[in-house]
């Protein structure tokens, strides 16, 4: 009894500073972050986006030169962008929002981002029980599944999500340590399993490789029924697929726990070695799979990693959705809290656990991931062009930040025509001018930033608070150490 | 003690890659390397955090 008495009282001492600054005493160095994104960008979602790009006929070069722009891209979007504004305000991405657009507005982003990342969550929990599920001969799903293919499926996946809930419910703290100590042995295991099949792909030095990554494993023909990748969907997918972490400014509620806004550049640890080497070793390895199983559906990472590195290729899927699963969780549990702060955090966690674990269960998560990556971060783009704009550029402009708090209002018309106009000109290019929704991303940033000026000029116009000067707000102070 | 954990650790890590490496130029066999990778895998788990956390919090 007194010992499930600790446990509550340890789980209710979990304070994520949900609508408060990060006190100084509780900011990171750089190396927290190196662990976490390390082990977050090393992760499930590898194993399923770098056979993408084979499966898409994507060539050699355009894998080689289109990531290291792409990602390099990556990087400086989350230190200029998401950095800058983590550290500058020292709050979560949903509390900023909510002194910029009102409580209103907030609840209903919330709600779509909250859910984003339940399924982000739940297809990391369906790609580690394709792991989980190997010793019971569980019958993995294919590209075309959707709904939940077996019993033993089922309870696999409820398994995983279970163990995934409970390590988040415990706070950022317990994922950074279990990032930590898994993403240096991860990226190795990635790296062994591509290296140990070289030979059966018809590599036996090293100068056969480029021969062979060329003509076989990116061969520039795209699998039947899927688009060709080029060099610009290769560099654009690599830059914009956490899109909604960097530029959508979700990665706030991480970065806001840096000493220094360069922390940021820690970023380049994750992609670096998860967008890219990762991503090479998982094509490598899919390419085999497709050249000895005569172009099977079956697509299941977990079989695939086993029969490359034995056990710890398994367990390297396992860990590699669970180290994604957690703090998306997490992210989606602060999403969810922020519509009531009286909600506890662990009980709230639980709960956005228990309804991944049910998304997990249907396979199409998984399969549509490319999908769905990019839609949910050009969904919410628009609103971390507003948050970014918000903080650095209407001050200078004598218009003022924080407009829904300062005028206690529960929602800003300026935020929502800049988000419903951006979406709507995203779609319009992507139905008439026939542009593919990776490269819709730059164009709605700038027309949300044009949106958000034009519409917050004409909102404050109106305004009490626009007839005094525009000095920064208490609350938008730098609390950085430098 | 401490460097004794890491070093140990360091070896599992090591264990877990060189291996491939030895399968590639056609030293040893896949089984061997499976085999290799999963005790280097394990030792990992066990010593690693006993020192990588600890460095952390005190950072």
């Amino acid at each position: 009894m007194s010992q499930k008495n600790n446990l509550v009282k340890k789980l209710e001492a979990v304070n994520e500073y949900e609508r408060e600054p990060i006190p100084k005493g509780k900011l990171k160095s750089w190396k927290s972050f190196v662990g976490t994104y390390a082990g977050e960008h090393t992760a499930g979602t590898e194993f399923v986006l770098g056979p993408l790009f084979v499966a898409h006929g994507a060539s050699a070069v355009d894998i080689v030169t289109g990531l290291l722009i792409g990602n390099i891209l990556a990087v400086l979007s989350w230190a200029f962008f998401t950095g800058k504004a983590a550290t500058k305000t020292r709050l979560t991405l949903y509390y900023q929002l909510e002194k910029i657009a009102g409580s209103r507005f907030t609840m209903i982003y919330n709600l779509v981002n909250a859910v984003a990342f339940c399924f982000l969550a739940g297809s990391m929990i369906t790609v580690a029980a394709t792991a989980v599920g190997i010793p019971f001969d569980m019958a993995m799903p294919a590209l075309n599944d959707t709904l939940p293919t077996s019993l033993g499926f089922v309870l696999t996946v409820f398994g995983v999500g279970a163990i995934t809930t409970v390590i988040a419910m415990f706070g950022f703290n317990q994922v950074v340590k279990f990032a930590n100590i898994a993403a240096p042995w991860m990226i190795m295991i990635f790296i062994a399993a591509a290296v140990t099949v070289l030979p059966r792909l018809g590599i036996n030095s090293i100068g056969d490789f480029w021969p062979v990554a060329k003509e076989t494993i990116w061969s520039g023909v795209p699998l039947e029924g899927n688009t060709k990748f080029t060099f610009w969907h290769v560099m654009f997918f690599a830059w914009f697929c956490n899109m909604a972490m960097h530029i959508g400014m979700a990665d706030m509620s991480i970065l806001r726990y840096a000493k220094k806004w360069t922390a940021g550049f820690a970023t380049s640890t994750g992609v670096f070695l998860g967008h890219y080497v990762a991503w090479i070793a998982s094509g490598i390895l899919y390419s085999l799979f497709l050249l000895e199983s005569d172009n099977s559906l079956t697509f299941a990472p977990g079989p695939i990693a086993y029969e490359a590195v034995g056990i710890a290729g398994a367990i390297c899927v396992i860990i590699a959705g669970w180290t994604t699963a957690n703090p998306t969780l997490y992210r989606a549990g602060l999403a969810i809290q922020s519509i009531n702060p009286k909600w506890k955090t662990w009980k709230v966690t639980l709960f956005v656990g228990m309804i991944t674990t049910i998304a997990a269960c249907f396979p199409a998560l998984m399969m549509k991931l490319l999908d769905f990556v990019a839609l949910y971060g050009l969904v919410l783009m628009p609103l971390g062009a507003v948050v970014f704009i918000d903080i650095f550029l209407l001050p200078k402009m004598g218009l003022r930040s924080n407009y829904a708090e300062i005028n206690k209002s529960s929602f800003n018309p300026a935020v929502g025509i800049t988000w419903l106009v951006t979406l709507v000109f995203c779609v319009g290019l992507n139905f008439y001018g026939d542009i593919e929704i990776f490269f819709l991303g730059l164009p709605g940033w700038f027309v949300a930033v044009v949106v958000y000026l034009i519409s917050s000029k004409l909102v404050q116009k109106n305004s009490k608070s626009a007839v005094t000067p525009a000095p920064e707000s208490s609350s938008q102070k730098t609390v950085s150490i430098s | 003690m401490n460097n004794l954990i890491k070093l140990i650790s360091f070896l599992a890590l090591a264990l877990t890659i060189v291996p491939s490496f030895l399968v590639f130029s056609g030293v040893i066999n896949a089984d061997l390397c499976k085999t290799l990778m999963f005790i280097g895998t394990v030792v990992w788990f066990i010593t690693a955090p006993k020192w990588m956390n600890r460095e952390t919090e005190e950072a």
